[in-house]
């Protein structure tokens, strides 16, 4: 028997030009907030811009953006509903506020079945939020999606960035793009993430420091998008 | 309404497995439809007949339903899903995308939402048949 999704997924992105995967080696290194951030400026400075939540197990982008009980259109496929200028998707819609525990076969069923059913528009960049680390979603966004790119955040921890080196390892062994790396939550000047950054030949596309600011302005787009946080991200979104 | 994107993704699978096989025509596309999908079968079929393309003009699908069952990970009960025991809402967000059933179903016997769907999951291209 033959699983007939994979067979369509590239149909359903050929309208979007690029897919940028926001990604980190560990979890609570800010990836969410920077994906939605940035797919929020990317939409400001008048791109038509998508955002995929996948991490269905612990999704939050929803969250970032304050998106209430919007849901998708049935159309010949799910069709994510406008937030914010955003075509927003994510697997919040149907799962609510229940915890939903996924085995990795069930996260790779649930991405290819997304995949196969969400009917994007045409876009300029789909923002996708990936869950930490070299598990299923990234092993199977990689393997659904050829042309994905993927953006990496980071703290300027060390222990943070040990799992961006395992991380850029698998990229690379599966020839996969690396836009470069953003460090977030930078508390104290340091030069540890670009030294370590330049060692594996990655481009730093920014330092982006810790905003106390950020906390108040979750589920306020607009606040968001007058924080110290989201005004360096616009900075960087300028060099992906 | 998600069972035209489906058919559109069987008809892509199955024009590929004849293109394959060296098919000039198709004559017949078997699919297997779990339960837990909870697909309209009628609406299936007909979206099938609509979006079949040019080697697939002339096919006859045949859409069969597997049932669902679900294996516990913790205590090993087996059960079949029954879809009675839900709300509309719950049912149709597994519609949707099954992999949901774990936020909304659990373990008869012990509760837990740590389980297997053993069958009846997802949408299936079980054969092709055609002429050369």
């Amino acid at each position: 028997m033959v699983d007939p999704r994979m067979s369509i997924v590239g149909e359903r992105l050929k309208g979007v030009r690029r897919i940028v995967a926001v990604s980190g080696g560990k979890g609570g290194v800010g990836k969410s907030l920077f994906a939605t951030t940035f797919a929020l400026i990317l939409a400001r400075e008048g791109f038509k811009v998508g955002l995929f939540d996948l991490d269905f197990t612990s999704p939050s982008t929803h969250a970032v953006l304050g998106v209430g009980d919007l849901r998708p259109v049935e159309e010949k496929g799910i069709v994510p509903p406008r937030v914010c200028g955003l075509e927003y998707m994510s697997i919040v819609y149907y799962s609510g506020g229940h915890a939903t525990p996924l085995r990795g076969v069930d996260v790779s069923n649930a991405l290819m079945e997304l995949l196969s059913v969400v009917v994007w528009g045409e876009l300029d960049y789909l923002v996708l939020d990936v869950p930490p680390g070299i598990g299923d979603a990234t092993l199977d966004l990689v393997r659904f999606i050829e042309r994905v790119e993927f953006l990496i955040v980071t703290t300027p921890s060390r222990l943070a960035f040990e799992t961006v080196k395992r991380l850029v390892g698998l990229l690379k062994a599966l020839r996969v793009r690396v836009i470069g790396v953003v460090e977030n939550m930078e508390l104290v000047r340091s030069d540890s993430v670009k030294r370590e950054a330049d060692a594996l030949g990655l481009r730093v596309l920014g330092r982006i420091p810790f905003d106390e600011g950020v906390e108040a302005a979750l589920g306020k787009p607009d606040e968001l998008l007058k924080t110290v946080f989201a005004e360096k991200v616009r900075q960087l979104a300028s060099r992906i | 309404m998600h069972e035209w994107a489906l058919a559109e993704a069987v008809v892509s699978a199955a024009s590929e497995a004849a293109e394959k096989e060296g098919f000039r025509e198709v004559k017949e596309v078997r699919v297997r439809v779990g339960e837990l999908q909870q697909i309209d079968k009628d609406v299936l079929l007909f979206a099938l007949q609509q979006v079949k393309g040019p080697r697939l003009e002339s096919a006859v699908f045949r859409v069969e339903e597997a049932r669902a069952r679900m294996a516990c990970r913790v205590c090993g009960r087996v059960w079949v899903f029954d879809r009675k025991k839900l709300d509309e809402g719950v049912v149709e967000a597994i519609h949707f995308v099954p992999e949901v059933a774990h936020a909304y179903v659990k373990c008869p016997r012990c509760g837990s939402p740590d389980f297997e769907v053993v069958e009846g999951r997802g949408v299936w291209l079980v054969d092709v048949k055609g002429v050369r």
